[in-house]
């Protein structure tokens, strides 16, 4: 069952960074990732703004499998700042988990 | 089985903190492309390495060595190698960079600073006391230690007079350009790719004739973060060559996979060959590269089907007088 951490949502939406509330959920960023990455933005940033700790943890790999590349920005429609929204969580994680 | 991302990522950030770069690198190999140039020390304008170039045969040591402990089971105690890595510098001793990656990343930059020279730009150089930039630190989120590092290399800047720099590899570009100045106050230094700094010079015209075709791979960072896009399409032009476009290019270029090596090598690899691919169907003689990060991977993917070199070569081979930095017979043994 899904927990929600308030904590993290504090954190998620104190964030200047964090803007994926823009998300319009087309789809297009995971339809030309070169990793194709179904998972990111669309499903993690639902979880992040919802609270999900646990479920944005339990996907901590494919958080670092994101390249940056921005090709999924370059052809956002609601100009969602994916890479510097994944940056952020990588944050939270070194942070949290990793203690860097 | 991939590694364990906290204790990979905390052996580079425990090295950046401790021994100020993510592969610690002695001061005598960041400086040895430098020597015959007669670069002034220091200055109120400095090219800036930030070592990405010098770093990279010791990165290609490690994601191979790191790419064979993926499906081992020594990846269970990359964690043990972090705690004996705080202590001495483990990593020197695991990756060990070839001597002929050495001299091809020491080529590159030479050409550079030669096509600089040539246009009679004015620089000077840092030297031993040039740091890394913290791309790295940067990407992977580990702000403070990226932050710590970064008022660092600014407090250099201040105290040396620097008031321009010109870098010479995207990722340096973005950090300095675009990451520090939100990060450090009165952070205000003109940052300047070398592409862009020769683009705008008018007085660089080529010496040798040059021709053939040559594909263009745009880095994702100097395309969708630094809008430099049609600066080394221009240089390539004016050398002499015609430049062919791949599938994906300018603001779509497709990632070489290189973000991703030192965490994820075989996926690092998948996406490089699928670049290459891409690289290799738009049929020009050569590649020309802009990131020694991207030349590195696609080189690796393409395991020697395809001539990819940095950009800088190429145009060296127009603009600057032959012979003295041309690529050894090892160099060229060398490359994959």
């Amino acid at each position: 069952m899904a927990k929600v951490n308030p904590d993290f949502i504090k954190k998620v939406t104190a964030s200047k960074q964090f803007n994926a509330s823009e998300c319009m959920n087309c789809g297009v960023c995971g339809a030309v990732c070169p990793m194709e990455i179904e998972l990111l933005p669309r499903k993690l940033f639902r979880y992040a703004l919802l609270g999900l700790e646990d479920k944005v943890l339990e996907h901590t790999p494919v958080i670092y499998q994101c390249l940056l590349c921005k090709m999924c920005e370059a052809n956002c429609t609601a100009d969602v700042h994916i890479a510097e929204n994944v940056r952020f969580l990588r944050t939270y994680i070194s942070k949290k988990v990793y203690q860097l | 089985m991939p590694l364990p991302t906290g204790p990979v990522i905390g052996i580079m950030m425990d090295n950046l903190k401790k021994r100020k770069s993510v592969f610690p690198i002695s001061g005598r190999k960041a400086v040895k492309w430098s020597q015959k140039l007669e670069i002034p020390v220091g200055g109120e304008t400095v090219l800036y390495t930030g070592s990405m170039y010098q770093l990279l045969p010791y990165m290609i040591a490690a994601v191979n060595r790191m790419g064979k402990m993926e499906d081992s089971f020594l990846g269970q105690y990359v964690g043990l190698g972090r705690f004996f890595n705080k202590m001495f510098n483990v990593s020197s001793i695991m990756f060990r960079p070839k001597r002929a990656d050495h001299k091809r990343f020491r080529r590159i930059i030479r050409d550079i600073a030669r096509l600089l020279q040539q246009a009679g730009v004015d620089f000077g150089y840092l030297y031993k006391k040039e740091l890394y930039a913290g791309a790295l630190a940067f990407d992977l989120g580990v702000d403070e230690t990226f932050v710590a590092h970064a008022q660092r290399l600014s407090n250099l800047f201040k105290a040396q007079g620097v008031r321009s720099l010109i870098t010479i590899d995207p990722h340096t570009t973005n950090v300095l350009r675009s990451v520090y100045p939100t990060i450090i106050d009165g952070f205000d230094i003109e940052v300047k790719s070398y592409l862009e700094v020769l683009a705008e010079n008018d007085t660089l015209r080529p010496i040798n004739k040059v021709e053939g075709e040559i594909t263009i791979h745009d880095s994702c960072v100097y395309a969708r973060y630094e809008d430099v896009v049609e600066q080394p399409r221009q240089l390539l032009r004016r050398a002499g060559y015609t430049v062919k476009e791949p599938k994906n290019n300018r603001n779509l270029t497709h990632c070489c996979g290189g973000p991703i090596e030192s965490l994820f090598p075989s996926m690092a690899h998948q996406i490089g060959g699928k670049r290459v691919q891409q690289l290799k169907d738009a049929q020009g003689k050569g590649v020309a590269t802009m990131c020694p990060i991207c030349m590195a991977t696609l080189q690796q993917a393409a395991n020697g089907d395809l001539e990819i070199d940095d950009i800088a070569s190429f145009l060296a081979k127009a603009f600057c007088p032959p012979g003295a930095n041309d690529k050894s017979a090892e160099e060229k043994r060398s490359q994959p």
